[in-house]
């Protein structure tokens, strides 16, 4: 499955990467070479064999749902870029 | 006493404990080594005032007899794990003004054992890569280097260097591929990769997820097992941490390999395998052979399609787990006439190119219409790959290996950075261990013959670094590696 240069883009935009004009078909090419490696992998059937997610198959615990560690505004607030009001600041979003 | 930072931990606590030296001395010695080895570039961040009070409280410690486990000995933390009040970079121009607000749980067990910390270790960009010439702060140099400027693997490669070169007793690595085996074997040092959920990942900057543990980087096997005794504990902040006893490593140490059945596999020995990785591998399995254990040649079939499956899962997780770093809420930020500008602008500066690789690829396996051709099919070859090892292991105790199939590159090798599938090779023997999520150790096993470290693997069962621990502390002693 060779991916093509409108591939690359709409994948760096899902990403939230720019990709620049001139970097567009050597990044398409790369891309190839490193899935074109991975379809080695086809050459096993694996149509009987169930996905292994996590290799310690313990459920997960569930605890109560309290508050375990608060009140830190302030030291979760000291290292965003912008923040105004006690609130993380953004770029206007709603029109 | 001549050196006092070229002797282990388990020696160096020996002498604090006897009242030879103190932690004062001992944190002000490596200090200085650390300037001297700046060019080494190992450390992201120093932290010798920090260090020296708590060397002091050791000290007092001492004086007291309330000494704990580790009190007093100098380590260096990977820049992966979060310390509190201490930058924390991932080694990424997105992180490199961020002091996190609390401590992960492994620099927090460490601490609570009475370690001083020297600092912040040099380390790939988010832990990706093989050779450390991804991190945004330049690339480490291998002590071992003579004429040229070799590299340190990765991705914990300044705190393999660092442990080679006497400016930390022991370092604090990650393994997500290899990431603690690699540079270790590179850089003459012993490190474990103990089983998935024997160390808690929490406050470690997460990289892939299902596949990422902390270990210890150090100067022998005993000095291992000791750190990773600390290190390691069930963590309810980690929902893949697991609730089983650590035992006490150390001194478990006095083992018999007697009967003990040693597997070999055959996949690992390819055409066209390195003759000196190749007879130093013979070697290793003849020294415990010597000591009564029987070598038996196993079988792993999937090993071939092992580094695909990774470089599927592991970029598909990094995607999912780098979504993050989002320029709003910590790290660095480019501003952008929208928030999509602000986000893009953001993580295309702030980002390296190799994470960036890393991300698309992620994403595009991760996207609608390649899930299943890509991701899909990687999971159901991670069950065959971890099915394999099962196989073997009611075959045989433990697996015996190489650790890599090269030794050192120069750094800015051409072949390596040409293609960054050459640079995936060299991974071949380590990623399959972190899909199965065994506990696997690479001590050092001798020199090549341009003067490098060469590393020996040895895979263990679930849970069963204690045989590990074992087996490695006789090649050990039989191997007779002289440390820088």
């Amino acid at each position: 499955m060779a991916i093509d240069n409108e591939t690359v883009k709409r994948v760096a935009f899902l990403s939230r990467l720019k990709v620049d004009d001139d970097k567009i078909e050597s990044t398409k090419e790369e891309f190839n070479k490193i899935l074109q490696w991975i379809e080695e992998l086809n050459e096993i059937d694996t149509d009987e064999v169930e996905p292994l997610i996590s290799v310690n198959n313990v459920n997960l615990r569930v605890r109560n749902d309290e508050i375990t560690a608060g009140n830190c505004r302030d030291d979760i607030l000291k290292n965003a870029p912008s923040a105004e009001y006690d609130y993380f600041a953004v770029p206007k979003v709603v029109e | 006493m001549s050196d006092i930072t070229k002797l282990t931990v388990c020696e160096t606590l020996k002498a604090l404990q006897n009242k030879e030296i103190s932690s004062v001395e001992l944190t002000k010695a490596y200090i200085e080594n650390m300037e001297k080895g700046r060019h080494y570039n190992a450390y992201i961040t120093e932290c010798a005032d920090k260090a020296l009070k708590q060397a002091e409280i050791a000290d007092k410690n001492y004086q007291s007899g309330n000494n704990r486990l580790l009190e007093g000995i100098p380590l260096g933390i990977k820049d992966l794990f979060c310390t509190k009040d201490i930058r924390t970079t991932a080694a990424s121009h997105i992180l490199d003004n961020f002091i996190p607000p609390y401590e992960s749980t492994v620099t927090q067990n460490l601490l609570n054992d009475g370690a001083v910390f020297l600092g912040k270790l040099n380390l790939d960009e988010f832990a990706m890569g093989g050779s450390n010439e991804t991190s945004y702060f330049g690339p480490v140099v291998n002590p071992w280097s003579k004429d040229t400027d070799l590299v340190p693997g990765g991705s914990s490669g300044g705190s393999a260097a660092a442990v080679a070169a006497n400016m930390c007793a022991a370092a604090t690595g990650t393994d997500t591929g290899g990431s603690i085996r690699e540079p270790a074997a590179f850089c003459g040092c012993t490190g474990i990769k103990p089983t998935y959920g024997r160390c808690s990942r929490y406050g470690i900057i997460a990289f892939a997820s299902s596949l990422d543990q902390a270990g210890p980087i150090a100067k022998d096997v005993k000095d291992c097992a000791l750190l990773l005794q600390s290190m390691a504990g069930f963590d309810e902040k980690d929902s893949t941490s697991c609730d089983i006893a650590v035992p006490d490593f150390p001194n478990l140490l006095n083992g018999d390999v007697k009967g003990l059945v040693v597997g070999v596999p055959k996949e690992y020995r390819p055409q066209g395998l390195n003759d000196e990785v190749a007879s130093y591998w013979d070697k290793a399995a003849e020294y415990l052979k010597a000591r009564g254990a029987i070598i038996k040649e196993i079988s792993l079939p999937h090993t071939k399609y092992a580094l695909a499956t990774y470089y599927v899962l592991a970029p598909a997780e990094a995607s999912s787990n780098l979504a993050r770093y989002d320029g709003i809420r910590y790290g660095f930020r480019a501003e952008g006439k929208n928030l999509d500008d602000l986000y893009i602008n953001t993580r295309t500066s702030g980002f390296g190119k190799e994470v960036q690789r890393r991300i698309m690829i992620g994403t595009y396996v991760l996207s609608a219409g390649y899930y299943d051709a890509y991701y899909l099919k990687a999971q159901k070859m991670r069950r065959l790959i971890h099915n394999d090892f099962m196989e073997a292991f009611k075959q045989c105790d433990i697996i015996l290996t190489p650790t890599s199939p090269i030794t050192a590159f120069p750094i800015g090798d051409e072949s390596m950075l040409e293609n960054p599938i050459n640079m995936y090779l060299n991974d071949v023997f380590t990623v399959s261990v972190n899909l199965a999520g065994l506990p696997a150790l690479s001590l050092p096993i001798g020199l090549s013959e341009n003067g490098l470290p060469l590393g020996m693997q040895l895979i263990g069962k679930p849970f069963d670094e204690v045989t590990v621990f074992n087996v490695a502390a006789k090649i050990e002693e039989d191997a007779k590696f002289e440390r820088k």
